[in-house]
């Protein structure tokens, strides 16, 4: 009786010191995740100015489907994810099979080079982007002295062209931050693989979408859905390179939401169902890029 | 034909490695010139780099802005890997049922905007300020609390737990050492790579976060170097040179703490990718 008593309280102690490890973890990610998510649902139900507010029910909801900014910062943010993540995708993973060749001279370089973008602030590069690409910025002289263009592009105040830098900027600083996850995933594939292939006739190209593709799956699913979700919430860049300009043309979700409560009136129960948007819009992208990569596999 | 291939392979990378360089040099070099110089489209470096210096000091609390930068990055880069490694550790040595549902609702959070948390987290922080302002909006707390935790750290950790021998786990039980001892002792100093690749992860974050400082850090007094250089960027005759060198200086910490430890940095992350 005595025995059991204590290898009970042995075990009971070795769970409670494993409870004790994660804790404070759990605790906090508790407090400044899940609750404050649960806060913003309830919020969207409900409208005023500051802390003044009210339930509402669906009011919130209806609004936003006629709100004309809500739907061109929607517009917007899906442009930005629809032809850039791609693009960088493709981009980082054709850089990384080039430099994987184990060939190449200066590898070291080119490496550190293209990762080199990761290092700066969101803020300090829009800043760099925003002069550069300015009306007598340094990129319009250049095209121009190259004889490219016979005036100067309107990179910021052009509505068309505002969007192009915003793409431009985001893929300049993640492409070297995805490529990383590419090459060491590259690195870890076998090349006795890629021997066997060239044995039997394989092309490059085929051998990148017979063996490369299929084996990174993995991890391009993680870096799609992780660009996703940074897509969906961009606020830095647009913020520091047009403010949003012109008019509403560049403007995100995010910075709809930060003006919705921190600009304007503080309508912060509106602010939280707009929010809630792009959660649903990060679930719902989740579900369709597991379920697209899931088919691949068969 | 092949010779042909590995040109247009060099080319190809040194375009884009140029294109990555090229805003860097382009900030350095206008750091050191007038800022009619820096419209003009100078790419010489000049010698207005310390009149450039002088005219930040002047205008701006860089010095303030430095430290309290300095201040919130280093203290959430400590407490955030004390706090991941021990809950990833915790998640991988004292595996059960309960504990991977556990972590497995934490991974959960990875997927949640902070555009849906800015503004609980604001409210809540401003019912703070009225209970406790020391910690409340506007303090360094307000800006590292909601920051210190993330659910990708302790995967990252708990992931390269995985690699830890677990002989010397009991070795350590045997010697009669605590298992926060064994933790302390034994886990920490082996796992060194990790803990740098978190740290550069983190600090990095830290350093560069924007949004949640912009909301949270409202008197001159608390302004953080991104703060500072989205303020001068957005001025409306912007002294070219002048930003130019503020930026390289927000960007020297960042890009210090990349090189110093960039070799840890990728042997941690292919250990956490594997």
């Amino acid at each position: 009786m005595k025995k059991t008593n204590s290898n009970v309280s042995i075990r009971t102690k070795s769970v409670l010191t494993g409870w004790s490890f994660v804790l404070l973890a759990v605790i906090l990610i508790f407090v400044f995740y899940f609750y404050p998510m649960l806060q913003a649902l309830i919020l969207s139900f409900q409208t005023g100015t500051g802390s003044n507010l009210t339930f509402t029910g669906f009011d919130n909801y209806t609004r936003l489907l006629s709100d004309k900014t809500f739907i061109v910062s929607v517009k917007n943010t899906f442009i930005y994810l629809l032809v850039q993540v791609p693009l960088m995708i493709v981009l980082a993973l054709f850089i990384s099979v080039l430099l994987n060749d184990s060939k190449l001279k200066f590898k070291g370089f080119f490496r550190t080079a293209i990762f080199l973008p990761c290092v700066t602030s969101l803020v300090a590069y829009s800043v760099v982007f925003k002069y550069l690409f300015a009306g007598n910025g340094l990129v319009n002289t250049m095209l121009l002295k190259l004889h490219l263009v016979s005036a100067p592009i309107e990179w910021i105040t052009d509505p068309f062209w505002a969007k192009i830098t915003i793409i431009i900027a985001i893929t300049w600083r993640w492409t070297g931050y995805n490529m990383i996850f590419y090459l060491s995933a590259l690195q870890n594939i076998d090349h006795s693989i890629y021997e066997a292939a060239r044995i039997d006739g394989a092309s490059a190209s085929r051998q990148f979408f017979g063996i490369t593709v299929p084996l990174l799956k993995p991890i391009i699913l993680f870096t799609s859905i992780t660009s996703t979700i940074g897509t969906l919430q961009l606020f830095d860049e647009v913020m520091n390179i047009t403010k949003g300009g012109p008019g509403n043309a560049t403007q995100t979700i995010s910075q709809y939401i930060y003006n919705l409560s921190f600009k304007y009136s503080a309508d912060f129960g509106y602010a939280a169902t707009v929010s809630y948007s792009i959660v649903i819009m990060i679930a719902l992208l989740s579900v369709i890029q597991f379920k697209v990569a899931g088919d691949k596999n068969g | 034909m092949a010779k042909s291939k590995r040109f247009f392979l060099y080319l190809f990378l040194s375009i884009a490695a140029i294109v990555s360089i090229f805003p860097f040099l382009w900030m350095v070099v206008s750091s050191t010139n007038q800022s009619v110089d820096v419209t003009r489209g100078r790419l010489l470096p000049g010698t207005h780099l310390l009149d450039n210096f002088q005219k930040l000091l002047d205008t701006t609390d860089l010095q303030l802005s430095l430290i309290n930068s300095a201040k919130i990055s280093i203290t959430t880069t400590l407490l955030a890997l004390l706090i991941a490694s021990l809950a990833g550790y915790g998640f991988e040595v004292f595996r059960s049922r309960s504990k991977d549902v556990v972590f497995n609702i934490l991974l959960l959070s990875m997927m949640i905007p902070f555009a849906a948390l800015m503004i609980p987290l604001y409210r809540m922080f401003g019912k703070i300020s009225n209970v406790f302002p020391w910690m409340g909006i506007d303090t360094m707390t307000s800006v590292i609390l909601p920051t210190v935790t993330t659910a990708f750290l302790i995967f990252f950790f708990r992931q390269s737990t995985k690699m830890f021998p677990k002989e010397l786990l009991e070795a350590g039980r045997m010697d009669g050492l605590s298992e926060l001892g064994i933790f302390l002792r034994i886990y920490l100093p082996t796992m060194k790579t990790t803990y740098a690749a978190g740290a550069i992860i983190t600090f990095m974050s830290s350093w560069n976060n924007y949004l949640w400082p912009l909301i949270v850090l409202q008197t001159p007094q608390t302004k953080t170097m991104p703060l500072l250089i989205s303020t001068l960027g957005s001025g409306y005759a912007p002294d070219y040179g002048m930003i130019m060198i503020a930026i390289v200086i927000g960007t020297i910490p960042t890009a210090l703490v990349f090189f110093l430890m960039q070799k840890q940095f990728v042997a941690g992350m292919i250990g956490s990718v594997k």
